[in-house]
């Protein structure tokens, strides 16, 4: 395994740590457009204070994958900027939407029926966001962005809408909302305080692991015609029966623990599922890291970039995963009630 | 409108509306930190009311300048590919330092923010400590990064390639000291006067008022000592940039022609096509003395290159001579309220200086918007001073337009709602009549 193997992998886990923090956050913000019956208000008010004080710190593992993927691998960069130039400009307005909204929404300082606006604002983005990031990882996926990729045909809507606005990114934009909004909803069934609350959130987490099935389900058909090396990997590489074994046993235990009410064990198990499922969409495009034909190691910066990273990398974590545990230890550590 | 203009429009509208934010975000924490340190010592509740105040200030503007710092780390590839392509190993070093520090920030920030009642006084400090530290850092970063862009060291170009690349020396480059001092000033002169400006506005009316004149007090023990220092750190840039980017500095002083005990020009309106500024105030021997502290010293001018490699000259000067006309302000402001200060005068009720004060509130940020201009046109055609250029840099997608107009309108209306939300929050500014004692 080489340096930009090891580096590529690291900027990999900062995605998957933005997938189950950043990505619940997004996740919130589903169920509070979707708040509904007796509690609604409560339901949002719940979801508010979960995201408050660590959706700021959540996004920013986002960017730590953005500024490690252009330093290590600037020429990646550099193609994804270009060619998905549209949806990561819609994500992007997203982001901002999203977060001003919420900021705005929680600090505006004053009662009025006017600040519900921005919920609402807070919400919607919170529910394309996730849809477009969806599409931009379908796009890498199906092969359309390396050198010799689809997206060299000719005219703009080829080279600059074709590659990742078709069903099976479209199925992947599917599949990351509903994964965050199954981690946001499993998340508060612990943060939730009563036991009315704690169900309305246990019916959302069951019904959305469900729903997952079938969101996988379709991406993977739909894989066969538009993304089949990644097909292939899924089904024919040696891990890929470990793998889909642990997944499914995990996606099982999940729903079963919030059957039983087991919520700790829920989160935990929740997390560990969408991990797995991430780590089989990077294992089956491995080594490439854009395919059919960028890998890793072509589109690697060069050894004295990639060793100085690998330093920077430690030393940040240092400061970094204390100050995390810290954050948590403080907002998330509260004594679970009984179910 | 051409791609690469719109690609440059929609850069440098996210700039400069981003640093606003991130101004804020570096100075807003010290003077949160300060007022709660000073409620803890003398258990005054003002202290307490204004620590409070200002982290929701800074919570509602630190959301923006992080979503939009976070539009600016994608434009470097969705507007620049060809500038990452060949600039990401090198400098992307800095960038990722950045990442760090901004997410030390943004989790202390949480902790400080929803942390009141949950953790001991003293860890609440800490915290806002380590959100004023860490967003000094960030800053600082950015500023390093930029700064290789205007002085690019750290590689070396083998047939349009960088090889030999060595990111640490790239952080070293000679503008970064230079650059990133001037900007951490800036950061706390602009906010600091800002605030101060705002309650000195209130005190104008209401020199009485204990809450306001707290604030100002703190605001200004931000604010003037840094606008104080700014002369000098300007000196060392611009001295600087005469030796590194002589282009940019003849650009800045509207200085046409290459001479030796070069004049300093006030004001004036450079005329390109004659090749002369015009209406200007000439100093003789101005420039030679302040940019290379010698009156004899040669100064180039903008004939020392083609004119196709020139910056926008009326832009860079009109730009240049407005930071320094609003530095001096300030620095002149800030010696003044520091002499009434040492001779135990009522600063609140001295009108004259609380009019001077409520004048220079938008000053400091003006003044950064304009450093920020002198520093990026200044630097035109180029994206990397005398490597690469800025043509060659911009993505080849077409209709780049259209995600210009749709950022600036998205920005105009974050602009507007966010002064609508501070507005609302200073006008509710409490009655306190008196110093309780």
């Amino acid at each position: 395994m080489s340096l930009a193997d090891v580096l590529a992998g690291i900027i990999f886990v900062a995605l998957n740590a933005y997938t189950l923090l950043g990505g619940a956050d997004f996740g919130g913000g589903v169920w509070d457009l979707f708040a509904t019956g007796p509690r609604k208000q409560r339901q949002r008010d719940l979801v508010a204070d979960a995201i408050g004080p660590v959706w700021e710190a959540n996004h920013v593992w986002l960017i730590l994958a953005v500024v490690l993927l252009f330093t290590c691998f600037p020429p990646a960069f550099a193609r994804l900027g270009t060619l998905l130039h549209i949806p990561l400009s819609l994500v992007l307005i997203g982001i901002v939407l999203r977060g001003s909204a919420f900021t705005f929404w929680r600090y505006g300082g004053t009662e009025d029926k006017e600040l519900r606006h921005w919920g609402v604002t807070f919400a919607i983005a919170s529910l394309i966001t996730p849809l477009l990031l969806g599409t931009t990882v379908g796009a890498i996926a199906s092969g359309a962005l390396g050198e010799g990729g689809s997206g060299k045909g000719e005219g703009f809507y080829s080279i600059y809408v074709g590659p990742w606005l078709n069903p099976f990114t479209l199925s992947v934009g599917v599949f990351a909302l509903v994964a965050f909004a199954f981690l946001a909803a499993v998340y508060l069934t612990l943060e939730a305080e009563d036991r009315e609350l704690r169900a309305d959130f246990r019916a959302r987490a069951l019904g959305t692991g469900v729903a997952l099935f079938g969101a996988a389900a379709l991406a993977l058909l739909l894989s066969a015609r538009y993304a089949p090396r990644v097909r292939d990997g899924l089904i024919f590489a040696g891990w890929a029966v470990p793998l889909h074994a642990f997944t499914a046993v995990a996606a099982i235990t999940a729903l079963a623990a919030l059957w039983r009410g087991a919520w700790r064990v829920a989160r935990v198990v929740a997390a560990i599922q969408v991990s797995l499922i991430l780590w089989g969409w990077g294992l089956s495009q491995y080594p490439y890291l854009l395919p059919p034909d960028v890998t890793i190691a072509d589109a690697a910066a060069p050894a004295a970039t990639l060793r100085l990273a690998l330093g920077a990398l430690a030393l940040g974590a240092a400061v970094l995963l204390p100050s995390l545990a810290y954050l948590f230890r403080v907002f998330k550590n509260r004594p679970a009630a009984r179910a | 409108m051409p791609d690469l203009l719109a690609a440059r429009s929609q850069m440098g509208v996210s700039l400069a509306f981003h640093i606003v934010f991130a101004v804020v975000g570096i100075a807003m924490p010290v003077m949160m930190v300060v007022a709660e340190r000073r409620w803890q010592v003398t258990g005054h509740a003002i202290y307490l009311d204004l620590a409070r105040r200002w982290a929701r200030g800074t919570a509602i503007l630190f959301a923006v300048g992080a979503v939009s710092g976070t539009v600016l780390s994608f434009e470097l590839g969705l507007l620049w590919p060809g500038f990452m392509r060949f600039a990401g190993s090198i400098i992307g070093m800095p960038f990722s330092l950045e990442g760090f520090a901004f997410f030390t920030e943004a989790i202390f920030l949480g902790v400080y923010l929803y942390g009141w009642d949950r953790i001991s006084a003293r860890a609440h400090l800490g915290a806002g400590v380590a959100v004023a530290l860490s967003g000094a850092a960030s800053g600082i970063f950015v500023v390093i990064a930029n700064a290789w862009m205007n002085a690019p060291t750290g590689f070396q170009l083998v047939d349009g390639r960088a090889v030999n690349v060595d990111p640490v020396a790239a952080m070293a480059s000679p503008a970064a000291f230079p650059q990133a001092l001037h900007m951490t000033l800036a950061a706390y002169a602009a906010t600091g006067f800002a605030v101060a400006g705002i309650h000195a506005f209130f005190l104008l009316k209401d020199p009485a008022n204990a809450f306001h004149r707290r604030a100002l007090e703190i605001a200004l023990m931000v604010g003037a000592p840094a606008a104080v220092l700014q002369p000098i750190s300007g000196d060392m840039a611009a001295r600087h940039i005469a030796r590194h980017q002589p282009l940019k500095l003849a650009a800045a002083e509207a200085l046409f022609r290459t001479e030796s005990g070069a004049p300093l020009s006030l004001g004036g309106w450079p005329d390109v096509a004659r090749r002369e500024t015009r209406f200007a105030l000439e100093i003789p021997r101005g420039l030679s003395l302040l940019a290379f502290h010698d009156p004899n010293a040669r100064v180039q001018g903008l004939d020392a290159a083609p004119q196709d490699e020139w910056p926008n000259v009326p832009a860079v000067h009109l730009s240049f001579q407005l930071m320094v006309a609003l530095g001096t302000y300030m620095a002149l402001v800030a010696v003044w309220a520091g002499w009434l200060a040492w001779r135990h005068t009522d600063l609140a009720h001295h009108r004259w200086l609380m009019r001077a004060v409520a004048l220079g509130t938008p000053m400091g940020f003006i003044a950064v918007e304009a450093g920020w201009t002198v520093t990026e046109l200044g630097r035109q055609p180029w994206v990397i001073y005398g490597v690469l250029k800025t043509r060659d840099a911009v993505t080849p997608m077409p209709g780049l337009v259209v995600p210009f107009l749709t950022f600036t309108l998205l920005y105009c209306f974050l602009g507007i709602i966010v002064c609508w939300l501070l507005y609302r929050q200073i006008l509710r500014s409490p009655e306190v009549p008196e110093w309780p004692t």
